[in-house]
Formats: structure tokens, sequence, C-alpha cells
């Protein structure tokens, strides 16, 4: 029971911005540095760590927006990020001159094609996906858990039928191979670019998040849907827009996480969907911010580990999961649902 | 379910009471069990047999899947690891122990207690989180089972796995009598193999007995309206957990049974994801909920896994010169088709074929004109 | 006599097994307050809702302006003009209090007049408007509900319960911003539970029980009916929380 309206001498409250999960994240680096000894190997790994992560936090930022706003867990959105590997091994193949052309701008002319491809493709599959297979099983777990792993069986068969079943190697642009040396510290340039492409989602996303009505609309859907349309706002039109952004920011993934690993294969969306299922629990189910911390995490962690054990780096990042949800079951930053 | 059309007398009791309730069906159960009891003599040759004792093992596995799935309304993606557990429980004692009755049924042991106590955890995980949180965390526990039984290859073999000997008598070599029978030699692989069928035989009537007693119809409840369930006094805490150990462990005894008939245990035969797809695929398609469906979808599968894919690559050769026919019908292709089977069964058949032949009895006899 | 607002036509709703209303009829007027009374259980959530299109009908029909809602979808009936503030307020707690009511405001911003008079009765929601919601008390997450559904001119108020486990003070302060509200063009359709609260702001009082509707008159008749009150409420007006 309140006692009534604050009066004018009280303080305001302030609302507080819980700074714990990114203090996490310098911790973690921190105990890397501690356990690896060496600074220009740590900063090699953090740097390799930090481009992982951001690079499934594109993978995995729609999935954790789509389940907040639509209620839908697509267990088949790997489909998405194998399909924005694969278009862009194909148009990177078409523009191949370019891609090994010495010149920064001329590799522009053959990457930029090849993610824009990757992203239309893979938001087109999305549209597609989200009117057949996911609007009929609306609300019904169940239904859509055994619906989206038995699309992406098809998906992966028909993924095998057309580009066969042999490791297609997608290789980085010329000018972003090989690395910045300072002193003794080895920066590899792919990898500072997929830390700038990441944190310029990361912002965009943000923006429209928080600066448009758009952003409004979903940030209040992921509360509570019931009262937006009570307000008078068709937002199940939105749902699908939402999943093709998704979807197509997996592509663009998918394409840049091929050209990290210079190789493609089908299994490429179903071995980073359990890292992305552990980033989003980690993160907390519907919350942004709290995916891009889980995922800085991970990848932080996978790198550390995968150089001082590699025996246990696979399994780390599950019991990274494990000790997070012991602390904070809900994940990081809990989505309050109304 | 409870009601009309109980079967009682001999058959009805060892069935508890559900009978398949459509002569079709019934005639497609008698037909499986049949080629099963006699498939050593029916089906002569080394790969017939293998594909037998697949079968029963996968039946008994998906059964075991289908009381989670069917009855409780569980998703599990873990289902794999207690099929892991026994095979490797098998090959881990009779590697390291002397190859014979008491170190199998030591490892079986293991094998269960093992499987007892992390099937209680997860029961009562499943019950604080989501059912969608749940799927996930399971994915994730399996894959870290699978990463654990690869990693620690002193133990396990590895991504190799363990190959070990049998009990004495399961050995090919061994000869029950000198006189073949029925001109089958009855040698350790047949022994083997009647091993597995009978008690996949008997723990399947086991999970039938289960599923249709008092406990069985209070899962059912439960699947249907837990706080409703709750509400009448139910603790669907202790009825969820109890159905998630017995999955689990019955699924151990069908990864025990596999090992022996295979002879080697490693992460492909049991641990691999696409064997908990297949594992989906099999209880959707055959019909969940109702263990039957079990039994028509692992035939199905295993059948078509081994069989339909000597006939796809008949198709993909007569389509050569054709754009992508060829490869949509290559052998290696066969999982695109039963996908598209199963996806087509969630949308417009969910009780599977069980359940579509049980509809089309029960239409047929609403079209009897009464007595 | 003008031809009503709403109107409620053998309404009957389901929801799963339970059969929640059974036949509701009643109408509501152009302007004022009709007070939407009944024991706990009676329907009467159930019954704002249904009119939202949140819950459909199984049977009956429900009209606005004379217009047949019943088979809309909820975001059409509010584009009509029908704005909800629910039992559970539905306020969106990690948006800023500005951001609650840029929402609300459909047609662009809030307009400037709109929001004095709303900071002249609830100034706390100055106090707080770049704050996140989720940091109000009880009460002022209910004038921001409130505020919500008048941010812009609607043609009627469905409101469920706002006085509900909020102190005397905050109930007062609710009952001047209503009593204000009224003397503008808006009709609004309130249940409460608080008969204090109820008898001073109700112009006409609809009864439920069951499902159904058990009585329709002014709330002056029903006010000076003690017998009445007592037989259809359980409980006399003049006891409140």
């Amino acid at each position: 029971m309140n006692p009534g309206t604050a009066s004018a001498g009280e303080p305001l409250p302030r609302a507080k911005t819980d700074w714990v999960p990114p203090l996490l994240v310098a911790g973690t680096a921190l105990a890397g540095l501690a356990f690896i000894g060496s600074a220009p190997t740590w900063v090699t790994l953090t740097v390799a760590g930090l481009a992982m992560g951001l690079l499934i936090f594109i993978m995995a930022s729609g999935l954790t927006l789509v389940f907040g706003l639509m209620d839908v867990m697509n267990f088949a959105h790997g489909l998405f990020i194998a399909v924005g590997a694969y278009i862009a091994v194909s148009v990177v193949r078409l523009f191949a001159p370019a891609a090994a052309a010495d010149s920064f701008l001329a590799n522009l002319g053959a990457i930029v094609p090849a993610l824009l491809a990757a992203i239309a493709a893979a938001g087109l599959l999305g549209y597609c996906f989200e009117r057949l297979v996911i609007r009929p099983v609306y609300g019904q777990h169940l239904k859509q858990i055994l619906i989206t792993t038995g699309g992406m069986i098809v998906a992966e068969q028909l993924m095998l039928v057309v580009w066969g079943p042999d490791m297609l190697p997608l290789a980085r642009p010329q000018t972003l191979r090989g690395a910045f040396l300072i002193g003794d510290i080895a920066l590899e340039k792919f990898r500072l670019a997929a830390v700038v492409v990441g944190l310029a989602v990361f912002a965009a996303m943000l923006l429209v998040l928080n600066r448009t009505k758009l952003g409004l609309l979903i940030r209040a859907g992921v509360e509570n849907k019931e009262m937006v349309e009570a307000m008078g706002y068709r937002i199940r039109g939105l749902f699908v827009w939402v999943f093709v952004a998704g979807s197509a920011l997996a592509g663009l993934g998918g394409a840049l996480w091929g050209m990290y690993q210079e190789s493609v294969t089908v299994l490429i969306g179903a071995h980073m969907m359990v890292l992305i299922f552990i980033v989003i629990i980690i993160g907390g189910l519907g919350s942004v911010g709290g995916c891009f911390v889980g995922a800085l995490l991970v990848g932080l962690v996978a790198n550390y580990v995968g150089y001082l054990s590699p025996k246990i780096a696979l399994g780390s990042n599950i019991l990274l999961m494990v000790a997070i949800l012991l602390w904070r079951p809900q994940g990081l930053y809990p989505v309050g649902k109304s | 379910m409870p009601g009309a059309g109980r079967g009682r007398g001999m058959i009805g009791s060892l069935l508890s009471g559900d009978t398949p309730r459509s002569r079709v069906l019934a005639a497609l159960l008698a037909l499986v069990l049949f080629a099963l009891a006699l498939a050593p003599f029916l089906f002569p040759g080394t790969r017939a047999l293998d594909v037998a004792a697949k079968v029963c093992v996968f039946i008994l596995l998906v059964a075991s899947y289908d009381l989670l799935l069917g009855y409780t309304g569980i998703v599990s993606f873990a289902h794999t690891m207690f099929f892991g557990i026994g095979g490797y429980g098998v090959g881990i004692a009779m590697a390291r122990l002397e190859p014979g009755w008491g170190a199998l049924l030591a490892g079986v042991l293991a094998a269960l207690a093992v499987s007892l106590a992390l099937s209680f955890l997860i029961g009562l995980l499943s019950l604080r989180v989501r059912a969608i949180f749940f799927a996930m965390i399971t994915l994730a526990v399996a894959s870290f089972f699978a990463i654990l039984a690869s990693q620690l290859s002193d133990l396990t073999g590895g991504e190799d796995g363990i190959t070990f000997k049998v009990p004495e008598a399961l050995r090919p070599a061994f000869r029950l009598t000198e006189e073949p029978l029925l001109g089958v030699a009855l040698g350790g692989r047949v022994l083997s193999y009647y091993l597995v069928f009978v008690v996949s035989l008997a723990l399947f009537l086991a999970l039938l007995r289960a599923v249709n007693s008092p406990f069985g119809r209070v899962l059912l409840a439960i699947r249907e309206n837990d706080f409703r369930a709750e509400a009448l006094g139910y603790r669907t805490v202790i009825y969820r957990t109890v159905a998630n150990c017995l999955g689990a462990l019955v699924a151990t005894l069908a990864g025990a049974l596999y090992a022996v008939w295979l002879r080697y245990t490693g992460p492909n035969t049991t641990l691999d994801f696409a064997i908990m797809i297949d594992i989906l695929l099999m209880v959707v398609i055959g019909g969940m909920g109702t263990m039957y469906g079990a039994v028509i979808g692992a035939t199905l599968f295993v059948v078509a896994q081994n069989y339909l894919q000597d006939l796809m690559k008949l198709a993909s050769g007569a389509m050569q010169g054709l754009p992508l026919l060829p490869q949509l019908f290559h052998p290696d292709r066969w999982l695109l088709w039963l996908g598209v089977l199963f996806v087509l069964s969630v949308y417009y058949f969910p009780y599977g074929v069980v359940g579509k032949l049980r509809l089309m009895a029960v239409a047929r006899a609403l079209r009897r004109p009464p007595p | 006599m003008a031809e009503p607002l709403l109107e409620l036509a053998g309404v009957n709703t389901h929801i799963g097994h339970y059969h929640i209303l059974q036949g509701v009829d009643f109408a509501v007027p152009r302007g004022g307050l009709t007070m939407l009374l009944g024991r706990n259980g009676a329907g009467k959530t159930t019954t704002l809702r249904t009119v939202l299109g949140l819950w459909q009908a199984s049977a009956g029909a429900v009209r606005f302006e004379g217009r047949e809602i019943t088979r809309l979808a909820t975001p059409a009936i509010a584009s009509l003009g029908i704005a909800y503030v629910p039992e559970s307020m539905g306020i969106f707690a990690g948006l800023t209090v500005a951001e609650n009511l840029a929402l609300a405001a459909r047609n662009g911003a809030p307009e400037e007049a709109r929001l004095q008079w709303i900071f002249r009765f609830f100034p706390a929601l100055k106090k707080f408007w770049f704050l996140p919601a989720g940091l109000l008390s009880g009460g002022q997450k209910q004038m921001l509900a409130i505020s919500r559904a008048i941010v812009e001119p609607r043609k009627l108020l469905l409101i469920d319960e706002p006085t509900k486990g909020l102190a005397p003070a905050i109930i007062n302060n609710l009952i001047e911003a209503f009593t204000e509200l009224k003397r503008t063009d808006t009709t609004i359709l309130m249940v409460e539970q608080n008969f204090h609260a109820a008898r001073m702001l109700g112009d006409a009082a609809v009864v439920m029980d069951s499902g159904r509707i058990v009585h329709s008159g002014t709330m002056r008749e029903l006010a000076a009916d003690e017998a009445l009150q007592s037989r259809l409420l359980g409980l006399s007006l003049d006891v409140h929380a």
C-alpha cells in the first residue's frame, strides 16, 4: 500500500541500469588475462572472442526478439544462417576478381553484393517460412517445436540437393586477410572488421528500438501484446516483419561467419544453434541487451578456454550457461512479462 | 484410453486392455510381431537380421520417448543421452571386466543408476521452466554429454567408440545345438537376436501396462491441463518426474540391448543428434500417445532407412540428365522425404498412422446400422 | 430516447469449457458514467473484455453506435474510439511514462492542453516523465493507465476496478479526476467493487450475477434502497474500504 503521491521534496528514484552483466564481461576478460599470462596472446584472443561474440549476436538477436514478441521459438533458425552463408559463397564466386583484388574498395564490390544477397535471400525465406510453417502453429508450443525441427530437416536436405554435401570454401576478401602487427600483438583484419559490423548492427538495433515508434511498439508488444492491441494497434501485422528482420540478420551473420571460418557446410547453422540457444538463455529470452552481453561472454569464454584447454572448450559454454542460470534463473536481463 | 472397446480375455490382459481398436492396425501389429518373432527363420542373411534387431531396439526406444512426449507432454532432446548411457555402460563394463554375464549385468545396473540420477534432476528442472526453455536446455545437456563422451577417450574410446566381446553364448561362433533348426544354425547371433527380441517385447508390454494404469491416466490428465490436475490433488511434480525416470530407464535398457547386439558402442550409434531427430520422426509419424505408434513408426523408419535407399537409387538412376530430380531422389536424401512426411503428419495427421487408422475404424463402425 | 452508445443483446461468452456470460442484455446511454456492479465472479470483467473483443462472444451481439462489432478484432474495435483500462492496469513497465503516453496517442504527439489537464490531477506523472513506468507506485500506475485512456478524446472508456488496492487518499484523487472527466463528452462504463466510489460517480447502475444482468436503473435509486443493495450485492453501499 502506498502512502500517496510523492511530495515535491522527495527525491526521484533513479532508473537503475543493471551494470552487473557488462561488468561480468569485463571480469571475464580480466580473468582471461590472469590465466593466459601473455598480454599479446590475450589481446589476440580477446579480439577473436569479441568478433565471434558479435557475429553470434547478429545471428541470435533476431531469434530472441521473435521469441519475446511472438512467443515463437524457431528451432529452424539455423536454416537462415546456412542460406546466408551459401548465398554468400555463390555471390563471391561471381565477383571473384573483385574479391581477389588488392584494393579495399574493389573488395567491397564483392562483399557488399554478397552480404546484401545473403540478407535478401534469408529475409525472403523468412517470410515464406513464417507464413507457411509458423503461422498455423502460433501459441501451440509443442507443435512449434516439432514443426520447426521438421522444417529444419527438410531444409537441410534441400540445401544438400542444391549445393551438395562437400565443404565449400569461402575466402576472405584480399584486403582483409592477414593481420595488423602492433609490436608483439597480432590483430586479424577480418576479426576487426567483424567487430565493427557487429557493433554497427547493435547500434542500429538500439536506435530503432529506442527512438522510433516501431521500436516502441515492439518493446511494448514484448511486454504485453494484448494491451497494445487494446490501444488500437494491429501488432500481429508486425510479427511477420520482425520475423523477416530476424531471419535477414541471421543470414548476414551466416555470411560473415562463413568468411570467418573460411568454409561453409550445411551444418553451419546447426552447429551455431547450440551456441545461439546458450546465448539467448544466458541473456534472457526476449532481451536484445541480454543477448549482446551473453554473446560477448560466450565468445570470450570459447576463445580463452579454447586456448587454455581445448578439450573442455566445447563444453565450457554449457557450464557457463548453467552457472549463470544458477545465479539468475531467468537470464541476465529478464524481460518482465505483464 | 479408458472407456469403450476395452478388450479383456487373454490377449486383452496381455495388452493391459489397450487393444488396437482397428482391424487394419491389429493386422499390421500382428504382422510385425510375426516377422520379428521368426526373423532368423523368415529372413536369412546377416543384413536382414540386423534390420530386425534394430527394429526391436528402436520400437522400445521410441515407445519410451512416447511416454514422455505423447503421454506426459514433455519435449526433451536429451533422450539419446540415456540411450547412450545404456550403450556405454555395457561397453565399458565388457571392455574392462571379464566379458561374461556378470560384467554385462554390472554394466547395465551401473547405467541404470546413472540414468536414474540424471533423469531425476532433469525431471525436477522441467517443472520449474517453460516447455520451450526446457527443450533448449535438454539440447544443451545432450550436446554436453556427447562432447564428454568423445573427449574422455580413455574411458569411452572417444570418436571410435568401444568394441567388445559379449558373453560366450552370444558370440557368433557359439552353437546351441549341432543340428540346424529349420535350416538355420542356432548360433550366437540368433541367440543374441532372441535376447533382444524377448527383452524388447517384455519391456514394451510393461510400458503398455504403465500407461494403462491409474498412473498413466493421471499423466494424460496432466498433459491436458496441469492446473486442473494439480487442483484435483495430484502432485504433478511427482508424476512428471516418475514419467521422466521411467522413460529414461527404458531408453537405457534399449541402449544396452543395442550395444550387446552390435558388440560395439560409440557416439555415432547412440548420441548423434540425428538419432534424436529420427526418434521424433518415428513417434510423430507413428502416432503420439499411443505406444503402438512406436511400433509402426520404428518399423517404417528402420525398414525405409535400409531398403528405401535402394529404391531411391533406382529412381535417381532413371532420372539422370534431368535437372535437380536425380539429386532429390539420391539415396542419401531419404531423410528429406521422411522429413516432409513428418511435417505433413504434424499438420494433418496429428495422431499419426495409428490415430488415423483408429479414426477410420470408428467412422466405419458409426456407418454400420445399429443392431 | 437517444440511441445508446453501447448495446449488448443476448451476449454469451465461453472461456474453454466455462460458460461465463449467459445472456447479457444492457445498454449504455451516451454521456455520463454507467457503473457495472456485482459480486466477485459475476462476469463483469468478462463483459468488458467481450466488448473489446479480447474474448469472442459465442452468441449474441455487441453494438457500438448502432454498428455491430461482435466479430471485429480488438485493434479495430479500439480504433472506433474505445479505450480500455484493465484491472491489471496494463502499463508497460520497461517504457517511460512519456513513452507510455506517446504510444497511447495514436494520432501523433499528445495535445498540450490534454497533458496539462492530466498533470493537474496527476502531478506525479510529470515528475516521473522520463523514468520507466515500472518504478511508479501502484496508485501512480493507475493514474498513468487512466491518463493513457484519455490522452486523446475517446467516445467510450471501459474501466475495470480503478480503485482496487489503493489507499483512500488516492481513491479520492481518482474520484475527483473522474468527476471532472464526466463533464466532457466521454461516456464511461466502469466496473467497481468499491461502493463509495460507485455511488459518488455512477449515474446509471447495472448489476450482474452469475453471468446475467439482474438489475438496471439509476444509481440514485440503488443508493436509496438498502434492501435492494443487500439483496443484489450483499453489502451496503455505505461501507467502503
